[in-house]
Formats: structure tokens, C-alpha cells, sequence
């Protein structure tokens, strides 16, 4: 399955209430498509509204304004259980920090995605194994909760997470940020994968090298505004 | 699908004050929605009207009944309100004496609702009682103790499993985890999450815990002075909160 992620036209501002009722505006008309196979790189200086975007697309911010399209799903529209329906078969997220259920194991939270949709718990695992053991992190840490582990390593756990079913959309916020090279070099290879069989990525990488590596093209996010 | 619950008007007013105020909303079959909101705000208030402890001065409360089809919980009388609450729904107080029977062991604490639905067989009873026990991690050893000589977190696993034993569609619950330790509430929650997932259950929360709601809950209301202030999806109001009382609510934890 293929899908596309679309922005016409979306304004977004914050006030806050709280502090005088300031008004931020961070986008006043944002477009942006990314079609199947595609791999675009949101960039900007900090504060323009990446992460903003990104979280405006998953359904985690509103847009004040405008359409935010995932396949045949307009989220401004949409319920909350029609976006948590297509969280689970449509639209991934790979987000900067891991935020897991306390005393679950690796191995749970990297399957999870897959329980959810029902796949057999032996293959879930089998899956959640093979992505730990791809991404380097020891198997000593796989029954243990991601709580307690390092920033890289809860990363990794978090791309596991993100990569385990084919989302058609994918969401990925400085997937590379606190990797070494060879995890890196693998995640790369990952987004590589996912772009080739049709996904449509949308992605912040503050990494040069690994944009030029895997991305199809770049939106400034400043020109938003 | 239909919705399992629609709830559209509901007002209770204790004298001049008021409890809640026009509270309308759908809940769909696997949904968990969170109710959250200071001390006062109305949540108790509101989820007594829905789970029947309470009669609301207005407004109208559609159940999906297994057995009965659409009904409005308002309009059944004494009896069908009773089979339907014993069969259908559930509800787990936050004070697990309220929901407990004290003088009664803990097997029997769970087994008086297999019989209350029917059951007579002693043997497949006890069996049943058993393997909820184990479910929410209560030693098999401690089948004949009475709830008085249990911890609170236990007393709260034993009021979870003596409702769900049943498998009823739609649980209420009234700040599951408060009057518990940190480590004892995170138990807690995992079990109620599996559970939920597992029997495909619809719940609905109430907590002033944003922490607790965020795991658990995948929708929320938010209630300021007996009104629901706003409403959605629990990630998007809890991270880009639009009411003034909400932004308060989220500003004052340290991280939910
Ligand atoms: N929940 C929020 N409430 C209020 N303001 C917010 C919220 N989220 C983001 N902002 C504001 O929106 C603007 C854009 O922030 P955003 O995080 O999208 O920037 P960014 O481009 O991702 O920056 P960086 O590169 O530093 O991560 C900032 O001014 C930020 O303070
Ligand atoms: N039996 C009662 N008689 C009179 N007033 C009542 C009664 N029960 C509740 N109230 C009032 O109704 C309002 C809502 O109370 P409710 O118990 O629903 O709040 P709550 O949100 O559950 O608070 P908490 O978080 O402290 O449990 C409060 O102002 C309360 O004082
Ligand atoms: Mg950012
Ligand atoms: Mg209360």
C-alpha cells in the first residue's frame, strides 16, 4: 500500500494564555507534498517550525488553518479514533525522544506496533529481534525497559519501533541525531529501504551528509511564514 | 460502528451548585476516554450519572446493549438496570472498600459475580477465580484471605479482577490508581492497559493523574467548574492544549 502526505495551505499559531496571552505565529501557508517513494527533508533554522510540521502532520498539533492530507485522511477532520486508526496502519513516527510505559521490555515496546495490528506475538518478536540486533543494541538490554538506557540507545529502540511495520507515511525527527557511525550507517540504510518500496518519508536531518544521502528533495520551513 | 455510549445533555445540579453541566459525547466500542480536571471540577460527578450512581436532572444516556440493543440507561427500570450493570457494565471505585466485600475471601470476592450471572458450578467457580487472580498477580495462596489482609495495591487488583471476571463492554473508573505509590500505580496501569487491549474493552477514566491518562486513555475531556472545556485526542490536548484552564493544567506538572 502507497500513500501521500499533503499540506495545503495550513497556518499554525500558539497563544499562551498563561503568559499574557501572547500570540506566537509559526506558519501562516504551508504546502508541501510527499509522494510514494519520496524522501523530503524539512529544513529551516531552529525555532522556524519543523518539528511543528511534523507534529501538525501526525496529528499531535492542530493546524489552526488549512488541509493536512495522510492517504484519503483529512486529520483536521478526522476523530480521535480515526487518527489513532491510521497511526496504527498508515502513519509512522520516529520522534527525537523515546517516551515508553514504564516496566515493559525492549523487546515489547519495539513490537508493539505489529501486536497492535494483530500480527502474531512469535512473529512480532521475531521481527522486534532481528531490527535490536540490526541496530547493535546488546541482547543482554532486550528484556529490560528502554528506561534506564542510553540517549543512543533509546534512539535506536525508537527507530526499531518506527521501522517495524511498512508504514505507507513516515515521520522521522533527527532519526541520526546521537548515533555513532556504524548505527548511522545503518538507520541510513533503513530510511534507504523504506523510500524504495514506496514510502512516503518526510524527514529532519541536521546532518548534512546523510540528507544528501537519502533525500529526494528539501522544503525550507522559513518560507512558511 | 456504532457507538457503544452516547451521552448527550447530561446536567446534575447538588441545590444551587452545579455538579456538571450539558455534557454530551459518543464512545466507541475499544475506546478509553479520560476525564480530567481539578478537585470539584465535576468528573465524580459525572461519572456517577453515567455508571447509574447517580441520577443526572437532565439529559439522556444511549448504552449498545449485548442484550437489549440501544437503550437509554435513564428510562430502564430498577430491575433491567441491575442485570444490565451486572452483565454489562462495571464500575471500579477509587476507595477499593467501595467496591469490595470486606467480609468476604478474595475467591469469593470474584466468584459472587460468576454466580451473580448465573453460574452454580463450585468447581469451575473457583477455577475461574483462580486464573483472574493470577491475572492481576495475587498469589494463588491467598484465595481464602479476605481483603482486609491485603495491601492497597492488591485490594485494587482484587476490585479490577472481581469486575472483569464477567467481561463486561464498558468499565468506569474512578482514579484507578490513586491512594497508591508511584511503583504500585505503574503495576497498575500495565495491567489495565493489557486488559483492556486484550477483552477489547471500553473504559472510561477519571484522574486528575495527566501522567496516568496519557497511557492509558486515548481520548480526553477536560472539565473546569462542572463544564467540559476541551476535548480530543489525548497527545495532540496535552501537547498543544488550546483552553486557558488546559494550558494551566499541563504547565503545572513537571512532565506528563
Ligand atoms: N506546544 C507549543 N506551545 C507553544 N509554542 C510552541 C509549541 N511548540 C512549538 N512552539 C513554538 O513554535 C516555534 C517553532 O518550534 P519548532 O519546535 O517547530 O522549531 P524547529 O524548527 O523544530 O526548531 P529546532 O531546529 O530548534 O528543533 C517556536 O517558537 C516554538 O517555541
Ligand atoms: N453530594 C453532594 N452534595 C453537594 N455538593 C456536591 C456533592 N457531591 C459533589 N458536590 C459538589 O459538586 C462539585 C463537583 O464535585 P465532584 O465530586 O464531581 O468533583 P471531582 O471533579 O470528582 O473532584 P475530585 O477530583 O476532588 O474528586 C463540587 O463543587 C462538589 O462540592
Ligand atoms: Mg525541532
Ligand atoms: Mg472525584
Amino acid at each position: 500500500m502507497t500513500a501521500c502526505l499533503e499540506m495545503n495551505a495550513v497556518t499554525k499559531a500558539f497563544t499562551l494564555h498563561n503568559q499574557g496571552g501572547v500570540t506566537i505565529s509559526v506558519m501562516s501557508n504551508a504546502n508541501l507534498r510527499v509522494g510514494p517513494g519520496e524522501c523530503v527533508a524539512l529544513v529551516g533554522p531552529s525555532g522556524a517550525g519543523k518539528s511543528t510540521v511534523m507534529r501538525m502532520a501526525y496529528g499531535n498539533y492542530l493546524a489552526d488553518d488549512g488541509e493536512i492530507w495522510v492517504g484519503d485522511v483529512c486529520l483536521n477532520r478526522a476523530s480521535p479514533r480515526e487518527i489513532l486508526m491510521l497511526r496504527r496502519q498508515t502513519l509512522g513516527y520516529v520522534s527525537q525522544f523515546l517516551r515508553v510505559v514504564p516496566r515493559v521490555a525492549t523487546t515489547d515496546v519495539v513490537a508493539e506496533p505489529l501486536l497492535a495490528l494483530g500480527v502474531e506475538p512469535r512473529q512480532a518478536h521475531a521481527r522486534a529481534t532481528e531490527l535490536l540486533r540490526m541496530l547493535n543494541i546488546p541482547e543482554r538490554l532486550w528484556p529490560l525497559s528502554p528506561m534506564t538506557f542510553s540517549g543512543g540507545e533509546q534512539q535506536r529502540v525508537n527507530i526499531a519501533r518506527g521501522f517495524i511495520h511498512a508504514y505507507p507515511v513516515l515521520l522521522l525527527d533527527e532519526p541520526t541525531a546521537s548515533l555513532d557511525a556504524e548505527n548511522r550507517a545503518v538507520v541510513l540504510s533503513l530510511i534507504e529501504q523504506a523510500r524504495d518500496r514506496g514510502a512516503a518519508i518526510l524527514g529532519i536531518f541536521h546532518d548534512e551528509a546523510a540528507r544528501q544521502q537519502v533525500c529526494t528533495g528539501e522544503i525550507d520551513v522559513s518560507e512558511f511564514l | 460502528m456504532n457507538p457503544i455510549l452516547e451521552v448527550s445533555g447530561i446536567t446534575r445540579r447538588y441545590g444551587d451548585r452545579i455538579g456538571c453541566a450539558d455534557i454530551s459525547f459518543d464512545l466507541y466500542p475499544g475506546e478509553v476516554m479520560g476525564i480530567v480536571g481539578e478537585s470539584g471540577s465535576g468528573k465524580s460527578t459525572l461519572l456517577n450519572c453515567l455508571a447509574g450512581e447517580l441520577i443526572p436532572d437532565a439529559g439522556r444516556i444511549l448504552f449498545d446493549s449485548r442484550a437489549e440493543g440501544v437503550c437509554d440507561l435513564l428510562d430502564l427500570s430498577e430491575m433491567q438496570r441491575r442485570v444490565l450493570s451486572r452483565i454489562e457494565l462495571a464500575f471500579v471505585h477509587q476507595n477499593p472498600r467501595d467496591g469490595l466485600r470486606m467480609g468476604v475471601s478474595a475467591g469469593g470476592n470474584v466468584g459472587e459475580r460468576l454466580m451473580g450471572v448465573g453460574q452454580r458450578h463450585y468447581g469451575n467457580i473457583r477455577e475461574q477465580a483462580l486464573s483472574w487472580l493470577e491475572r492481576v498477580e495475587i498469589p494463588a495462596d491467598r484465595i481464602d484471605d479476605r481483603p482486609s489482609q491485603f495491601s492497597g495495591g492488591m485490594q485494587q487488583r482484587l476490585q479490577i479482577a472481581r469486575n472483569l471476571v464477567t467481561s463486561p463492554r464498558l468499565v468506569f473508573m474512578d482514579e484507578p490508581t490513586g491512594g497508591l505509590d508511584v511503583s504500585v500505580q505503574a503495576r497498575l496501569l500495565d495491567l489495565l492497559r493489557g486488559l483492556v487491549r486484550e477483552m477489547g474493552l471500553s473504559a472510561i477514566v477519571v484522574t486528575h493523574d495527566l501522567a496516568v491518562v496519557r497511557l492509558l486513555a486515548d481520548r480526553i475531556l477536560v472539565m473546569k467548574s462542572g463544564q467540559v472545556v476541551e476535548s480530543g485526542l489525548t497527545d495532540q490536548v496535552l501537547d498543544d492544549p488550546h483552553h486557558p484552564y488546559t494550558q494551566l493544567l499541563v504547565a503545572s506538572v513537571l512532565q506528563a
